[in-house]
């Protein structure tokens, strides 16, 4: 038995060093599409948040919603602690709102659809039924040829530059009872859902860049999972960022009603441009009794190039929040895009024996910068997290962990185990690790593990005195190092993964 | 036919010379071992023979089948067939030693022109080869040479020998840090793995490996030369009396 599962793990080692040769690129994803777009005037004010409100026909409350957290931002200045440095973000030279034109009339058939948008998702590795479906083709009914052959299924809902595009697998969902959409739909179409959840977990006043979100976020993915089912599928989005000058500012709600799994996959693009474009996100997962989440990310923004030059700059507020008994959520993140990433997925364990955990690799390269980690906040009894860490720093790049693990008064008996590790691959790149670690509580216990390494050339040697060339060691170190995160993606995510993080890295020892 | 022919070394960092004029000429199948005090530029000359970085060659050559090496990379080397018994075999963490012994093999026989080896194909070999020197395939399962003990970790080196099929061998203090029973078990590997068309080069400080491996010939290296060249006969000599006597 324990042998099968060896054999299936070693065919993803061994893809990895394939794939990194085949590949031979740094950045696959950094093309960028031609696409007749529809924008909102640059800048931001309460005409433009109006405007994002009435192009996705949302009722009043949702306007009245966007426009107080406007009015709160305004008064809010940009966050300073990060241990980040970028040019100051000038909010008024960008665009809030793009729509690909096509999308304003539903094309009748694949052939009536922007081809533009289609070679989009074929360079996405997104199969064609389901592009097809994505670019809203009217009638096209997803996912039936994926049947017969035996690959996963995974539902797809695509966010291209600020709108969904489009989500497979409905009808599937729909009979269990899941809600798959776009947020904006489900604002038209599931009102009170949304009214009762959103801003409940992360509220608008949370920080600048979610109130900034709360004001002029045109879409995203919104996921309701019914009473005591087992979502029988991964459900995935992808982001696309691809109008110039364009901020992406999705939003995501996940419900998971008592009783109910659903496992989240999360992945993005965007092309290579030579300015910085603006990313800020918001995802609320709602987590009830005995239910449980997984979500899992793999963030592939484009990091700038060599010098510095360009990237995402990525301002992404995640958090859970457990409010069952026995709920858990896992976050897993594989962090190798953008220019500036500053993200903290984090979990509240309100529901007793509730259970949050946070796997992590982040990578920075060049020029890239990241301050990223999670917060653990027990509140009920019996409550348990865990962390695991890995962030690599190459190049000239600077990589903190900051991490908050509170346990308040009355969570007694909880736990946490933290673990934290950097690495570092040649002599002019950062590792910095914050932690901070709040106990309240005498009967529930935190542990703090560290450590910082670096690629040591006897290792290198060893490889390569078996035959094994410098390429193809190092991602084989580097993904050692990682295997705890990566075991927790799903196997899909996993391949990628792997591959994605040898490339990262591609050229950076040596 | 492994060929050192007046090779000189510095070693870069401290651009001190270690090697100071080595010949030696090693025919396919023979044992030879090279035995020294400490300091006397052993384990630099298996770090120059496997191509390690820092380590200079200002003069001389090393031939294999009378094709000078000196311009190849480690790994090139490797897959030519130049095979290094660490002594202190590394540890890579989370890295499995099924995955790191089937990238090397794979690698050698990408470069070779070779078919690499599926999974399947792959753990039929190795588990072959593991049979044959009595080592657990649970010792496999692990990642490599984390927490072994020093004698699983000499084990895993002869294991990855086997598997890779090299056609020269260097092995450096194979025997420290091994308990009898553990030479024994390492000894009966090597010996195993003896051939007509497979030459080992055997670095010691002490007589009795060659105990359980026998050499045709015994060097005897001092401040980076071979001063003494003769049969197995010479490595009991030096049990006996020491190296001072052979360095005056």
């Amino acid at each position: 038995m324990s042998e099968i599962k060896l054999e299936a793990k070693e065919g993803i080692d061994q893809d990895t060093v394939e794939s990194v040769k085949l590949l031979g690129e740094k950045y696959k994803y950094g093309f960028s599409t031609d696409i007749d777009m529809d924008y909102a005037p640059k800048g931001l004010s309460e005409e433009i948040v109006k405007l994002i409100s009435e192009k996705n026909s949302e009722p009043i409350w949702m306007l009245n919603w966007r426009l107080e957290a406007y009015r709160r931002w305004i008064k809010m200045s940009e966050p300073n602690w990060p241990m980040l440095r970028y040019k100051n973000i000038d909010y008024n030279e960008q665009y809030y709102y793009a729509k690909p034109k096509s999308l304003k009339k539903r094309p009748k058939s694949l052939s009536e659809v922007e081809p533009a948008l289609l070679e989009t998702y074929a360079k996405l590795g997104i199969p064609l039924k389901e592009q097809e479906f994505l670019a809203g083709v009217v009638g096209s009914k997803d996912g039936e040829d994926r049947k017969e052959n035996n690959s996963p299924k995974v539902a797809v809902d695509a966010v291209f530059d600020s709108v969904s595009v489009g989500t497979t697998f409905k009808e599937e969902l729909e009979k269990l009872g899941i809600i798959f959409c776009s947020i904006s739909e489900a604002i038209r179409s599931h009102p009170d859902l949304v009214k009762k959840y959103i801003g409940t977990v992360v509220p608008r006043t949370d920080n600048y860049f979610a109130t900034l979100n709360s004001a002029v976020f045109s879409d995203g993915s919104f996921v309701y999972i019914p009473e005591g089912v087992r979502c029988p599928m991964e459900l995935s989005t992808y982001f696309r960022i691809n109008a110039e000058n364009t901020g992406q500012f999705e939003r995501t709600l996940i419900i998971a009603d008592k009783g109910s799994y659903v496992s989240y996959l999360e992945g993005c693009t965007a092309p290579m441009r030579d300015t910085n474009q603006l990313h800020a996100a918001v995802v609320e997962l709602v987590v009830l009794d005995d239910a449980n989440i997984k979500y899992s990310t793999v963030q592939n923004w484009y990091p700038g190039d060599e010098n510095g030059k360009g990237g995402i700059y990525n301002f992404v507020t995640k958090r859970a929040d457990c409010r069952g008994k026995n709920s858990k959520v896992m976050w897993t993140q594989i962090e190798t895009g953008s220019a500036v990433t500053w993200k903290y997925p984090s979990c509240i364990l309100r529901g007793e024996n509730s259970q949050g955990e946070f796997y992590s690799v982040a990578i920075a390269n060049n020029y890239q910068q990241a301050d990223t980690g999670t917060k653990m906040i027990h509140l009920g009894k019996g409550t348990r997290s865990r962390i695991v860490s890995k962030g690599i720093s190459a190049g000239k790049a600077q990589n903190t962990y900051r991490g908050l693990v509170n346990i308040h008064p009355k969570a007694s008996n909880s736990r946490n185990f933290t673990q934290c590790d950097s690495l570092l691959i040649g002599n002019k790149c950062g590792a910095h690790t914050v932690p901070y670690i709040e106990n309240k509580n005498n009967s529930s216990r935190t542990e703090h593990e560290a450590t910082t390494s670096k690629i040591d050339d006897d290792q290198l040697f060893y490889c390569l005195q078996r035959g094994i060339n410098e390429e193809d060691a190092v991602a084989l170190i580097i993904n050692g190092f990682c295997k705890d995160v990566l075991q927790a993606l799903p196997m899909e995510f996993a391949l990628e993964a792997q591959k994605l993080v040898a490339i990262s890295l591609e050229g950076s020892v040596g | 036919m492994f060929e050192i022919q007046n090779l000189h070394v510095n070693i870069s960092e401290v651009d001190k010379k270690i090697i100071d004029g080595i010949n030696l000429k090693i025919n396919p199948g023979e044992v030879h071992a090279i035995m020294g005090p400490n300091g006397s530029g052993k384990s630099t000359l298996s770090y120059t023979l496997s191509g390690k970085d820092g380590y200079q060659v200002i003069n001389g050559d090393i031939k294999l089948d009378d094709e000078s090496i000196l311009e190849l990379e480690a790994d090139e080397r490797a897959a030519k067939g130049i095979f290094l018994a660490f002594q202190y075999p590394i540890e890579i963490p989370g890295v499995g030693n099924l995955s790191f012994m089937r990238t090397a093999l794979n690698s050698q026989r990408k470069y070779n022109g070779n078919s690499e080896l599926n999974p399947a194909e792959f753990l039929k070999v190795l588990k072959e080869k593991a049979n044959n020197l009595n080592i657990d395939m649970e010792m496999l399962k692990r990642p490599l040479n984390v927490g072994f003990s020093g004698g699983e970790k000499k084990r895993n080196e002869i294991l990855q020998m086997a598997l890779l099929e090299p056609r020269f061998c260097v092995l450096d203090e194979t025997d420290s840090g091994l308990d009898v029973d553990a030479m024994k078990q390492v000894s009966n590997g090597v010996n195993s793995l003896r051939s007509d068309n497979r030459s080992f080069l055997i670095i010691t400080h002490y007589q009795r490996l060659l105990n359980y491996i026998k050499p045709d010939f015994v060097h005897i290296m001092a401040k980076g030369k071979i001063i003494k060249t003769a049969g197995p006969e010479l490595a009991i000599e030096v049990e006996e009396h020491g190296y001072t006597h052979l360095l005056t």
